[in-house]
């Protein structure tokens, strides 16, 4: 079954998946294929100092996707000919699992590299997705700040830093 | 005017439910609701202006009006956001 390139996940991601999936769409395109660069969130140990046990990510998904379609059109408006991946997991996650994979494909690698960090960047800005850790002495929601589809603030700051 | 909620993660939770009804005055905006939701579950109200929302499963601003039947999503902060709306 063929991935979509955007998706709300309930199963475990694979990269090398997500990977050739996304390699065979970009050898189609232009240029073709000359890299993919692919991140990979992992849910950690620990979080500031307490040991994590499990965690638990809830999204709402029509609204995420909505949501990784703005940040593909961003992409294209800004690399065009590049391909982007987003997947996130929701659900339980124990330590060590995959919540999030990012695979960009370019004909050259720098934009490559640009791509999937301003993805994972804005992922974290404006997806639905929130994260629930689990620890051996209570548990807490993990908030930043408020999503703004609109704040060009926040997309610059994205800009920036995958461009630095 | 009679219009659905939803609540999403930590704002779920504080509330103890996932769906209600709002009924609010014609001519209203998304952060009327908010107000309504907040005044009838206190425990919304420390959120003030760092919640965004949704309208009919799009992002939408808290100015934006309502209409009869929208189905209207409040969402807490996420991980890595920006800045309030207020």
């Amino acid at each position: 079954v063929p991935l979509a390139d955007l998706s709300i996940a309930h199963e475990p991601l694979g990269v090398e998946r997500v990977v050739a999936e996304l390699e065979r769409a970009a050898q189609r395109e232009g240029e073709g294929c000359g890299g993919v660069c692919t991140f990979v969130g992992v849910v950690r140990a620990t979080h500031k100092g307490r040991r994590v046990r499990h965690l638990e990510y809830e999204a709402f998904e029509p609204l995420a996707l909505k949501a990784f379609a703005r940040i593909r059109e961003e992409i294209d408006g800004q690399w065009p000919g590049t391909l982007v991946a987003i997947h996130h997991r929701v659900g339980r996650l124990a330590v060590g699992d995959a919540s999030v994979v990012i695979a960009a494909a370019s004909a050259h690698r720098a934009a490559a590299f640009q791509v999937c960090r301003y993805a994972i960047e804005r992922v974290k800005q404006i997806a639905p997705v929130w994260k629930h850790e689990f620890f051996d002495d209570g548990d807490a929601w993990v908030e930043g700040a408020t999503a703004d589809v609109d704040d060009a603030d926040a997309r610059r700051r994205a800009l920036d830093v995958a461009c630095a | 005017m009679r219009v659905s909620v939803q609540l999403f993660a930590r704002l779920r939770e504080l509330a103890g439910r996932a769906d209600l009804e709002c009924d609010v005055p014609a001519g209203s905006a998304i952060q009327d609701v908010w107000r309504a939701v907040a005044e009838s579950h206190p425990a919304l109200g420390a959120y003030g202006s760092s919640v965004s929302c949704a309208r009919n499963e799009d992002f939408a601003r808290m100015s934006a009006p309502v209409g009869e039947g929208d189905v209207i999503a409040f969402l807490p902060p996420v991980s890595g956001g920006a800045r309030g709306w207020s």
